[in-house]
């Protein structure tokens, strides 16, 4: 990758340790991406907030950085931490955890990062269309490129951290104007989809992509999906490959028509079915519990549209176990303004702020043995990470089993 | 055959055919995979040449790659067949070296091999 004369020179150390790293940074990003140069992003998203995910480590590392005078040169935005301020005194959670996590953010916060502790920026925040950003949040890379016409790569927390910090990012393959095929194509042929079949079906998209950044779907089309089946579908996607994007192709124009270098090994384009049976065996993997002890809504966190939607939905009947819905902080502000809150707590919701399902403290295997949720996101990290099971359905099927 | 992140590395082999989710699947305090479903679940990654497909997943792998090493039970080095963001940044940060091979030498590894990593 070439470097200007100033990028070289805080490469070399000229600018201070604190540049030094985020070239370096850069540089392994951009060789890992073929790249030929630098460019300006207006906005990075970061992750790694979570005391959870990123431990005593992290919160070291983001220390040091931050009282050696880390700063953000870009509008910068946080993805979620481990609980709630509001509530958090409610779920006994650790002094080293809660310490850890305020650490976390106030390191967040002396480098200049808005604390918006979400991971759908893309609902809370104008998306700049057409615009260079560098967002490390996977589900968010993703919908990001798919859906809303920015274009990031799957950062990483440590790319996405050093583009904050000088405003710059490598000017990948998905960076670029030129749409190119991908290699892989999924064909969606799975009957009565479901915002969990969409989950499934990222999820094996993302998987069936082998290392590719992108992937083309068919068989379906944006137009037939909702906001939750969408985000649902990019959470998937996030978590088992390396996809930033994917595109809607026209059945029958899927293959042969390929001529792209997306990155699947063979080079050759390739259709693969997602058919019931493909869903079935994704489900299996990851539906590990015959019924959870509490039903955890929001990965990605909800949205205002879905707080409406399932105030609605419920229509005066209450969840017989607690159920846990997680959003940002500007849509629970919103949601109390609308009543929403008030209608939701009296179903037996907890609304959660500033965290979300995935990796959460609040729903560690210290506090419960399984979890009922319909996120394929939240699914895959409570089964692998926190070592809780899983009951997993979608919303309409925990509204009929779960409520009264 | 690229190097993302230079450096030099000796250790016994231990490979994977399946992509590697560092904040799903790999405990940051021991380096033992926890994912059921990997074809490494139950090994530690420690002190070993990591030879792997690719990353995949959540972003703040790159963290936990950066804590395994911090903690002491990182990998010497690694080596994969597709650069990902996640594990060359993670490997940027952390200084283990890491090194892209095309499919046959990737294919020649085995697990248990000797191997010297020296990418300078």
């Amino acid at each position: 990758m070439h470097l200007e004369e100033s990028e070289e020179a805080a490469l070399a150390g000229e600018h201070g340790e604190i540049m030094q790293m985020a070239y370096r940074i850069l540089v392994a990003t951009g060789e890992a991406t073929d790249a030929e140069r630098l460019i300006p992003i207006r906005w990075a998203h970061l992750s790694g907030v979570n005391y959870n995910t990123i431990g005593g480590a992290g919160e070291e590392f983001l220390r040091s950085i931050s009282s050696r005078g880390a700063k953000v040169r870009v509008r910068t935005t946080l993805n979620p931490m481990g609980f709630d301020s509001d509530s958090v005194e409610r779920y006994g959670l650790g002094d080293e955890f809660v310490s850890g996590q305020a650490s976390i953010a106030d390191s967040y916060e002396a480098m200049g990062v808005t604390q918006s502790f979400s991971c759908i920026p893309y609902e809370i925040f104008e998306m700049p269309r057409g615009e260079q950003v560098a967002f490390a949040e996977s589900n968010a890379a993703i919908y990001a490129n798919s859906f809303a016409g920015a274009r990031t790569n799957k950062e990483s927390a440590f790319s996405a951290l050093a583009s904050a910090i000088t405003g710059k990012s490598p000017y990948s393959d998905l960076r670029r104007e030129e749409e190119e095929a991908s290699n892989v194509t999924v064909r969606m042929s799975a009957r009565e989809p479901d915002e969990l079949t969409y989950g499934m079906l990222g999820y094996f998209a993302g998987r069936e992509a082998g290392g590719a950044s992108s992937v083309d779907i068919s068989g379906v089309s944006a137009s037939a999906m909702d906001r939750r089946q969408c985000k649902a579908m990019c959470g998937g996607m996030g978590t088992s490959g390396t996809c930033a994007k994917f595109r809607f192709v026209k059945e029958g124009e899927e293959e042969g028509g390929n001529a792209g270098n997306g990155g699947g090994d063979s080079g050759r384009p390739e259709t693969i079915e997602f058919d019931d049976d493909a869903a079935r065996k994704v489900r299996d993997e990851l539906d590990t519990a015959e019924k959870g002890d509490v039903i955890a809504l929001g990965s990605p966190q909800l949205g205002l549209w879905e707080m409406s939607d399932l105030l609605e939905r419920l229509r005066g009947r209450s969840f017989k176990k607690r159920c846990m819905v997680f959003c940002p902080r500007t849509v629970k502000e919103q949601a109390r303004k609308l009543d929403y809150v008030r209608g939701l707590e009296r179903a037996g919701c907890e609304v959660l702020a500033d965290c979300c399902t995935c990796l959460s403290p609040l729903l560690g295997s210290d506090k419960v043995d399984a979890v009922t949720t319909n996120s394929i996101k939240g699914a895959f990290y409570m089964n692998n990470a926190s070592g809780v099971g899983v009951d997993l359905k979608p919303l309409a099927k925990i509204l009929e089993d779960e409520t009264e | 055959m690229k190097v993302l992140v230079e450096g030099s590395a000796r250790g016994t082999v231990l490979k994977s055919e399946m992509p590697i989710n560092f904040l799903g699947a790999v405990d940051k305090k021991t380096g033992v995979i926890t994912d059921r479903n990997h074809d490494l679940y139950g090994k530690s990654v420690k002190d070993s040449i990591l030879v792997f497909p690719s990353g995949a997943g959540s972003s703040v792998g790159a963290y936990t790659i950066y804590a395994l090493k911090s903690g002491g039970s990182a990998p010497a080095g690694m080596i994969c067949r597709k650069a990902d963001l996640t594990v060359a940044t993670g490997c940027a940060v952390a200084g283990i070296p890491l090194r892209i091979l095309d499919s046959d030498r990737f294919d020649a590894i085995k697990t248990g091999q000797q191997l010297l990593l020296d990418t300078a």
